[in-house]
């Protein structure tokens, strides 16, 4: 027993004082982004370069909490090296601090090249993404538009997966509930309009099954756990050219929104951040994303190095924009937080 | 078993309804752990009965790939830190703390087992912000002063247990004999109560070993722990590869509950302890 | 040790060194004492720095919020002249102006929009347009352009909620706690119904850990009185199916249970195979196959999966003390055997009950790991309210608040077992 003591503790310190050595070399950059098909694009088209080239990444996911990001950087204890963020995320982060203001002349870039390139001062745009619905072709009919899969729970029984947030959601039960597109943004700005929102959510919250990363969706939809679901429309993308899912994208009332590389405030390997990112914004690596998923470059330099073939499945196909939805990020900026708590305190009625 | 012939028509009923019972309720307690092991072999990615195949891919990913491989050595090297301060501060504590004229005895360990009562989100929490301005948020020395404050209530436990039936005199007989007291601390003391210390390592490892909530809100990406890496996979989705480290935890854990239950029973005959 | 010789003459028994007894005793019996205190200080000084302290100045926070003195001073230090009745003067307006540009210079002003939100639900979006825009205003009169660009600043109320919120400390976070607040004029009101949601967390976190506590008390005691009145052998392998989920951990129990619960998974395949599914059918409790993901059935279920060792370990040991002759003494004086239990053994176990059903309550109620996997969004418990607090909201008044909620009745259960059970008698495994 005396022996088994002694070599017990032997080997404890043995092994503890090695893996503390090799601890002291971490001098990697973090970057977090969304997880699932859409990092592994990126892993593809920047990531796995990047280390070629003599470079070190720690990968690292989330599901776009802003208040983790938030938390960090007023705790001073950023790990988040590179973040890639959306436009709301963006804006509020700009605006209250948590993100570093750009400089583009470090990065080497000409800001004018990017699409929405002057939305934020804090953030260099990526990818243009869209939120869309899709549903299985092999179990369910096609709906004759978005609100009737979403609202209709008489003519599709069932559940339908939607994302743990106010984003989006909120002017989908708008628009259902009969708000011009054009006005939907003016409603939600007063209570009685969010009141509203609520109460046409109400109507289905009992079918709902929410999700928070992006990769639930089409999981949920493929083991048929909903009958409809909505995400990026990356994600299912990849669902239906990868893994053969019998997916079909309803375009109706896509809402398209950028995806950002933001550098949170306070972290130590600034430097590292700007290079990756600089080197993430190259065209032809830009195009190169493409080719593991289907969203749109934000660089003007990389549409004409695009495959051609992916074209109709990006959002910004003609085919695709027919009843589009904009967003409106500064809304959201502003407005987000408040919308948010509200959000989870109906949630948790 | 058949029921003593004496046993009336009721009691005889209650025997066996209090067998059924019994059976069905330890049937609750281990099948969730024995269902999902299989899980972990079948070669597709669904968790339904039947399988249509067997696959040990999830445990090629499990023991080959850099992300789950660097996981448990992050989570290895927490517990082996954590265990080792958790026990050495543990087992004085208990020695303190099992001198009959201890003062405000049950307060102070009232305040050196809070850690295993406090909701653990609060202790996360707490610590995350504290820890930040110390700089120790992110870094593994801060998990691990984290963990070791959770861990140690289980050393005081079952140190202060093996104490409690501890023969005083015996480190009298020690120091009459004389003994210097480190010397009666190692002859004498140590052998009897090492069985305690271990019990109390063990407990200290796996509480370290299994902890998420800490680590969720202290650990930088850099340094993701297993269970760390287990909870951020199943938010995402499920995947097999979780059911894989899920069986080898559940396999490391019988292997702990084994040499604890050894231990029990070893230091029980020692000290002549009719079980 | 010093022993004394024999009783000298006058009586006072002395050490070998010719002090008094007494005092000896006295003396090696103090430098006992230090040196149990030496033993005991390295860890009490540990937990205390590295635990307790960071939990105190974390709650701290539910009162202590100093973002509006901090970020408008010349607003706060004008406002101490206004009484209140009518809207404030042109320097108040002034200083404001000039507080927003410094915040907005030193990207502040959604901070201060964010802690005025709290009180006056819509201003934030408000403060940080106006913070943009009184960039624009180079000199006065500043009331009415302020008033200008939202006419929310043109509302008593809105400036004296300012002047409210001035101060360092603020009941404002734990007055929410319980559904209320302070209206403009400091008066105590209902918090509207769409925001009162705490007291229904805390009757729900409450209520599922009472609801576990009772199912672990159920399932556990026969189990525990099987197991403390079989013989060795039979005993040491039953144990092992207790033991075994105790050692396990959490995380791994709890992913089981998403497995196994999925919608048309294990559980449900189980269901229908006993015809369970067929016959809930018939009696119109559910509508085809059971859902039971993301439900509070699932929560309690696993949840009661998770305590129940820890339920039943203190009975075992309680009636692993109790002699058989008890119940035999009970039976030959004639009572039956349902009787002779109900009045002579179970009050035995009392203590063990007690202490186990404690014990499993206070844990309960910090679950946040198992709510948050295998529940939907209204099963989640006070800890998983405050981990969405920071990671959804930034808000960490509130998850202070929640936090103290939470450990006080924690504490005040901690001490009932503390009185009750005695912590020192706390096992393991």
């Amino acid at each position: 027993m005396k022996k088994f003591a002694t070599l017990f503790g032997a080997a404890l310190l043995a092994g503890t004082a090695l893996y503390a050595v090799k601890a002291q070399a971490a001098d990697e950059l973090t970057i977090t982004s969304w997880g699932g098909a859409y990092q592994e694009s990126q892993r593809n088209a920047f990531f796995k370069p990047f280390i070629d080239a003599g470079n070190k990444i720690t990968e690292a996911e989330y599901n776009g909490e802003i208040a983790k990001i938030r938390a960090m950087v007023e705790a001073k204890a950023v790990t988040w090296d590179v973040v890639d963020v959306d436009t709301q995320t963006a804006l509020a982060g700009c605006a209250e601090g948590t993100f570093e203001t750009i400089d583009w002349a470090k990065l080497g870039l000409d800001r004018a090249k990017f699409i929405g390139g002057d939305v934020t001062d804090c953030a260099v745009p990526n990818i243009l993404y869209s939120t869309v619905a899709a549903y299985d072709t092999t179990k369910t009919e096609a709906p004759a538009s978005l609100f009737e899969a979403l609202f209709d729970t008489t003519k599709y029984p069932g559940k339908r997966a939607l994302q743990k947030s106010p984003f989006v959601n909120l002017e989908w039960a708008l628009m259902a509930d009969g708000v011009a597109p054009a006005d939907v943004y003016k409603v939600l700005g007063t209570d009685e309009g969010v009141d509203r929102a609520f109460k046409k959510l109400d109507t289905i919250k009992k079918d709902v099954v929410w999700w928070e990363s992006g990769a639930q969706g089409p999981q949920l939809l493929a083991d048929g756990q909903v009958v409809f679901a909505t995400s990026w429309n990356g994600r299912f993308y990849n669902a239906i050219k990868t893994d053969n899912k019998p997916f079909k994208i309803i375009w109706d009332f896509q809402a398209p929104d950028w995806d950002w590389w933001a550098i949170p405030k306070g972290t130590p390997k600034i430097e590292e951040a700007y290079r990756f990112i600089t080197f993430a914004s190259d065209p032809q690596r830009m195009a190169d994303q493409t080719k593991w998923i289907s969203y749109g470059p934000a660089n003007k330099d990389a549409a004409p190095k695009i495959d051609p073939a992916i074209l109709p499945d990006l959002p910004s196909a003609p085919d695709n924009l027919k009843t589009v939805f904009y967003p409106d990020p500064q809304f959201w900026g502003d407005k987000g937080d408040e919308l948010r708590e509200r959000f989870n305190a109906w949630l948790a009625q | 078993m058949a029921v003593p012939s004496y046993y009336t028509r009721g009691e005889t009923i209650a025997y066996y309804a209090l067998r059924v019972f019994v059976a069905l309720v330890l049937l609750f307690l281990i099948s969730p752990i024995l269902a999902v092991m299989p899980l972990s072999f079948n070669s597709e990615s669904f968790f339904t009965y039947p399988m249509p195949g067997y696959s040990l891919k999830w445990y090629e990913d499990f023991f080959f790939n850099p992300r789950w491989t660097g996981s448990v050595k992050m989570s290895f090297f927490v517990a082996f830190a954590t265990t080792i301060l958790a026990t050495t501060l543990g087992t004085l504590a208990a020695l303190g703390l099992s001198r009959s004229n201890f003062p405000l005895k049950s307060t102070m360990m009232a305040i050196l087992i809070s850690p295993m009562i406090v909701p653990v989100i609060i202790s996360a929490v707490g610590m995350f912000k504290f820890y930040a301005q110390l700089d120790l948020a992110g870094t593994r020395i801060g998990i691990i002063l984290a963990h070791t404050a959770l861990a140690t209530p289980f050393v005081v436990i079952t140190v202060t247990a093996t104490l409690a039936s501890f023969d005083k005199t015996l480190m009298r007989a020690g120091a009459s004999c004389g003994a210097p007291p480190h010397t009666v601390f190692f002859k004498v003391v140590m052998p009897l109560i090492l069985p305690g210390m271990i019990s109390g390592a063990l407990f200290a490892f796996v509480t370290s070993f299994d902890e998420v909530v800490v680590v969720l809100f202290l650990a930088s990406p850099e340094d993701r722990t297993l269970p760390l890496q287990m909870f951020s996979g199943i938010r995402e989705m499920i995947s097999p590869t979780i059911t894989a480290a899920a069986t080898v935890l559940v396999l490391i854990s019988t292997a702990l509950l084994i040499t604890v239950e050894m231990l029990r029973r070893r230091s029980e005959r020692l000290r002549g302890v009719q079980v | 040790m010093a022993t004394a010789q024999a009783v000298p003459a006058d009586g006072v028994m002395r050490a070998a060194d010719g002090t008094p007894l007494k005092t000896a005793l006295a003396r090696a019996e103090r430098r006992e004492r230090l040196k149990a205190l030496g033993l005991v200080l390295p860890l009490f000084a540990f937990i205390v720095l590295s635990f307790v302290v960071p939990i105190l100045v974390m709650l701290y926070n539910s009162v202590y919020d100093p973002d509006v003195a901090e970020n408008m001073p010349q607003t706060v230090q004008a406002l101490q002249a206004w009484d209140g009745r009518e809207l404030p003067p042109e320097e108040v307006f002034a200083a404001f102006v000039a507080d927003l540009q410094e915040a907005q210079k030193n990207k502040q002003a959604a901070l201060i929009g964010k802690r005025l939100n709290y009180e006056i639900s819509g201003i934030r979006s408000k403060v940080t347009t106006t913070a943009r825009k009184v960039g624009a205003l180079a000199e006065g009169p500043y009331r009415e352009a302020v008033i200008a660009i939202d006419k929310v600043w043109g509302d008593i109320d809105t400036w004296a909620t300012i002047k409210r919120s001035s101060s360092d400390w603020t009941p404002f976070y734990i007055l929410s706690m319980l559904d209320l607040r302070q209206g403009p004029d400091g008066s105590i009101e209902h918090m509207p119904a769409d925001r009162s949601i705490y007291k229904d967390i805390l009757v729900r976190t409450l209520g599922i850990s009472l609801l576990v506590t009772a199912m672990t008390l159920v399932l556990g005691y026969p189990v525990a009185y099987m197991l403390a009145t079989s013989p060795q052998k039979t005993a040491s392998i039953l144990m092992i199916f207790v033991l075994l989920p105790f050692w396990t951990s959490l995380l791994v129990r709890t992913t089981a249970w998403m497995i196994l619960m999925q919608d048309g998974g294990v559980f449900t395949q189980m269901l229908n195979f006993s015809g369970i599914t067929f016959l809930m059918n018939m009696l119109g409790v559910i509508d085809g196959e059971p859902q039971l993901f993301k439900t509070r059935f699932a929560t309690v279920v696993a949840m009661t999966h998770i305590q129940l060792p820890f339920t039943l370990l203190p009975i075992y040991s309680v009636m692993k003390t109790i002699s058989p002759n008890y119940m035999r003494a009970a039976k030959s004086l004639g009572g039956t055997p349902f009787y002779s239990f109900l009045r002579v053994y179970m009050p035995q176990t009392l203590p063990g009950v007690a202490a186990g059903c404690l014990l499993t309550f206070i844990l309960c109620l910090g679950y946040y790991i198992t709510p948050a996997l295998v529940g939907g969004p209204t099963d989640q418990m006070i800890s998983g309210f405050i981990e969405r607090a920071i990671n959804s909201e930034n808000n960490w008044g509130k998850a202070s608040a929640l936090g103290v909620i939470l450990l006080t009745a924690t504490l005040i259960l901690y001490y009932v077992y503390n009185k009750l059970v005695g912590i020192d008698r706390m096992k393991l495994g």
